[in-house]
């Protein structure tokens, strides 16, 4: 039990040394609270990107247009050779007036559309296949165009696909930048145990010579970088938090208007874990190094 | 300190050099050993090695030849993880005080004890048990830059009496102190000594100590002089 209350007693005086230099500790709380929110942020980012385009790819389609002046005959035409292939899954006809109502009624676009005269929109197919192999559509895709009276054909899936790939370059840029802000954070907390080391060099060196321990003189800055770390994480944390509230609230006008919500997630228990535990560890590392670089200038020789 | 080691003497000090860096030789060939219980005095001008010479016995710094061992251990080969177990046998007494200016004079004292891992309540007993003993017991809330020099050397004596040491090593414990307060110091050194702790005291001031009578070991230029 014993080395149990010398460990609170230790954490005990680590909050009261940070408590002590309120102004000093809170800057440099800010300073890695900041380091950190940028890879936290953008990896959090990252992810609500990812999550929205694997529920568009999840779900690979291909629009066929028709002409504006198809006939009723053509596009039954059309529609009786998707029918008839085995590959496809489900097939649905938008025809140009369903589509013009659906328009007039999801965009605020009424006043526009009504002053237009007659239906800019053509009929449409939207077309999902059986499985998931992305070939399936391609193939249908380059059929589709050489039909008759057929406009435009589009594979809904592919700018999703295409973001995905572009989300796993932004997530190894992120752990680029997570890998520097991390030195960062590890210089701050070895600059500011460095201080200390400084403000108590004759508590140090008075303990070595009566037979301190390395581990006994390391144990007090080693609490105060993770407690320093801890607090630096959980202001990136809040920092993450306080960007995804007021960017949801924008969110939400701003999605108002194209007749969706795509609301951003808020950082989970897991994420904040991480955060935090990393953190922390390099709080512990930048005071280890910190006070080990000390004690081997100390040593006798 | 492991009671099958004291057959021999408490303190052995064969043919021990110490050269430093640019090459002044500090010590030249000393030897010497002081047995358990007894009480020396090292003498000699400043700059005869007396200091270099409890820095050898402490494991503070390494001898450049011979061999320094304390109680059966061999300083000049232990290893640096045994260091600080070693160093607590001793109670430390520095030229320069080495006090803690901006801790009271409750924590000075306290801080081997802290070192050593006491639980709270031990720590506090002993230390006013060896604040007692020196006679400042009642200024244990005080810092230690408002005592006086002489309260400021008996608390770097409370500090290195608090762990029970079985040697007790002073430099120049009476350097700036008028004569009273030095037979004072004394006289609580051979207190100690009386209950069986080793005493080893280097110092200048020869006048002292040559009405005590004790066992002298003059150092002469880094030399023991006969």
């Amino acid at each position: 039990m014993n080395w149990l209350l010398v460990h609170l007693d230790t954490l005990r005086e680590s909050l009261a040394r940070l408590a002590r230099q309120p102004v000093a500790s809170a800057l440099n709380v800010i300073v890695m609270g900041i380091a950190l929110s940028l890879p936290a942020g953008f990896y959090l980012g990252l992810n609500n990107l990812q999550t929205f385009s694997r529920q568009l790819s999840s779900d690979p389609q291909v629009s066929i247009f028709m002409a504006v002046d198809a006939s009723a005959t053509e596009v039954a035409a059309v529609e009786q050779r998707l029918k008839a292939s085995a590959e496809i899954g489900r097939v649905e006809f938008i025809g140009r007036d369903r589509a013009l109502a659906r328009l007039k009624r999801s965009a605020g676009l009424a006043d526009v559309l009504a002053n237009l005269g007659r239906n800019p929109l053509p009929d449409a197919f939207v077309v999902t296949a059986r499985s998931n192999d992305p070939a399936i559509l391609e193939a249908l895709h380059d059929q589709a165009l050489k039909w008759p009276k057929v406009e435009h054909v589009q594979l809904d899936a592919e700018w999703a696909r295409r973001l995905d790939a572009a989300l796993n370059v932004g997530r190894v840029l992120v752990t680029l930048l997570a890998a520097l802000l991390a030195v960062a954070l590890v210089a701050v907390t070895f600059n500011t145990i460095r201080l200390q080391i400084l403000t108590r060099r004759d508590e140090i060196e008075v303990s070595k010579l009566i037979g301190a321990t390395n581990a006994f003189i390391r144990r007090p800055f080693l609490y105060f970088g993770i407690l320093q770390g801890l607090a630096g994480g959980l202001a990136a944390w809040a920092i993450v938090a306080l960007a995804v509230l007021v960017l949801n609230i924008q969110l939400a006008d701003l999605t108002m208007l194209y007749g969706t919500i795509i609301k951003l997630e808020w950082p989970d228990s897991n994420y904040t874990m991480i955060l935090l535990a990393f953190s922390a560890a390099l709080g512990w590392l930048g005071a280890w190094l910190s006070v080990s670089r000390h004690l081997w200038q100390i040593e006798p020789r | 300190m492991s009671s099958a080691a004291n057959r021999g003497p408490m303190i052995q000090i064969s043919h021990v050099a110490k050269r430093y860096p640019g090459g002044y030789e500090a010590l030249r060939g000393v030897t010497f050993s002081v047995e358990a219980g007894e009480m020396v005095f090292i003498t000699g001008r400043s700059g005869a090695g007396k200091s270099t010479l409890l820095k050898l016995i402490t494991a503070i710094e390494r001898p450049t030849t011979g061999s320094v061992i304390i109680n059966g251990q061999n300083v000049t080969a232990m290893k640096p993880g045994v260091i600080p177990f070693f160093r607590r046998n001793f109670g430390l007494i520095f030229q320069d005080h080495k006090l803690l200016f901006d801790r009271s004079v409750f924590e000075n004292v306290a801080l081997p004890l802290s070192i050593t891992g006491f639980p709270r309540r031990e720590i506090a007993r002993r230390t006013r048990a060896a604040l007692d003993k020196v006679g400042l017991l009642g200024r244990e809330k005080a810092r230690p830059i408002t005592l006086s020099g002489g309260e400021q050397q008996r608390l770097c004596i409370a500090r290195a009496i608090v762990n029970r040491p079985a040697i007790l090593l002073a430099d120049e414990p009476t350097g700036n102190l008028d004569t009273a307060y030095a037979e004072e110091i004394i006289g609580m050194f051979k207190s100690f000594n009386q209950v069986g702790v080793t005493v080893v005291i280097a110092t200048h001031d020869e006048d002292m100590i040559e009405r005590l009578g004790p066992r002298i070991l003059h150092l002469d230029q880094g030399k023991i002089a006969a």
